[in-house]
């Protein structure tokens, strides 16, 4: 979808959140120079085109009491790594699965996937569970835990757009 | 804390928000609140830090923009500063320690590949530490919902 510049400044308006009043949409609008419906129909466009993947809450996870976030990384031979990368994709307890570049001689590993969960134990053990039923216990693998979050919020577009 | 109320709105408001002139109403009548009620306790969890916001969440690709992972290896005394660094870009939406040599775990996204390209250059002059650029090459899945 191409975005035009008027989208673009409905999107940095949109970084910021929705605004929490009754007529969220007239009132984001009103700080754009926007009326209400033609903020509705831009943002109902970029959803039909999948610009915008939701619209809703974002949670933070840690507060939720997900402590224990696993980046559960993963070495798969390139011929097998799409394969599994769908066998772990359909786990239930995997938020995220992705495969990335190898940066040897630093990191060996190009299947990423997210295990969200209460305690580093239970974590662990559903690690091996997930390994086991995806048949990629074989394959060289370690789990990063959080040690410490420094930022989480929401990305920024349209920078450029709001600036001028 | 979080109540049971709570809890209903963190479950039922993690996507699907309606397009319509007065979508707090909507929600709230299938929650069985009232408007206001359910606009005060969203500012609350907002103000709380148990949401980290309210809005959409958007596909840097379609976009036209791009979003990467990137991963440096910090010393553990420059860990405080390095993540200052790190965080002072508005680009930068998420940064993590997690246990491993390569400690700090970073999000880079923005309206451009260019713009992408350009923040890890500038992370890398302002650290002087290598870092390493780790776009998603292929999506397998992408849940976005947790449960309260």
């Amino acid at each position: 979808m191409e975005l035009s510049d008027r989208d673009l400044v409905l999107v940095a308006a949109l970084c910021d959140g929705l605004p929490l009043s009754p007529r969220p949409y007239a009132a984001l609008g009103t700080a754009i120079g926007m009326d209400e419906a033609e903020v509705l129909d831009r943002i109902a466009a970029m959803a039909a085109n999948g610009v915008i993947r939701r619209l809703g809450i974002v949670v933070r996870h840690r507060e939720l009491g997900y402590r224990a976030n696993a980046m559960v990384v993963w070495d798969i031979p390139d011929g097998e790594v799409d394969a599994a990368g769908r066998r772990l994709g359909d786990c239930p307890e995997v938020t995220l699965c992705y495969r990335r570049p190898r940066r040897p001689p630093d990191w060996p590993y190009n299947l990423f996937t997210m295990i969200h969960g209460r305690g580093r134990t239970e974590v662990e053990a559903a690690i091996a569970l997930i390994a086991e039923r995806t048949g990629t216990a074989g394959f060289r693998h370690e789990a990063l835990f959080p040690v410490r979050r420094f930022k989480q919020c929401g990305a920024r577009y349209g920078l450029r757009a709001a600036a001028e | 804390m979080i109540d049971d109320t709570d809890r209903l709105i963190i479950n039922q408001m993690q996507g699907d928000f309606p397009l319509t002139e007065r979508p707090f109403a909507v929600v709230a009548a299938t929650l069985g609140l009232d408007e206001a009620d359910l606009i005060t306790r969203l500012e609350r969890l907002l103000a709380d830090g148990v949401l980290s916001r309210f809005g959409p969440m958007f596909d840097a690709e379609r976009l036209g923009g791009h979003t990467t992972l990137a991963a440096m290896a910090v010393p553990a005394e420059r860990v405080d500063e390095v993540a200052a660094a790190v965080n002072a870009f508005p680009e930068v939406a998420h940064n993590y320690l997690r246990d491993h040599t390569l400690s700090m775990w970073f999000v880079i996204s923005a309206e451009s590949p260019a713009r992408v390209a350009e923040v890890l250059t500038e992370v890398q002059a302002a650290t002087g530490l290598p870092v390493h650029d780790m776009p998603k090459l292929c999506e397998f899945r992408l849940h976005l919902r947790l449960e309260a």
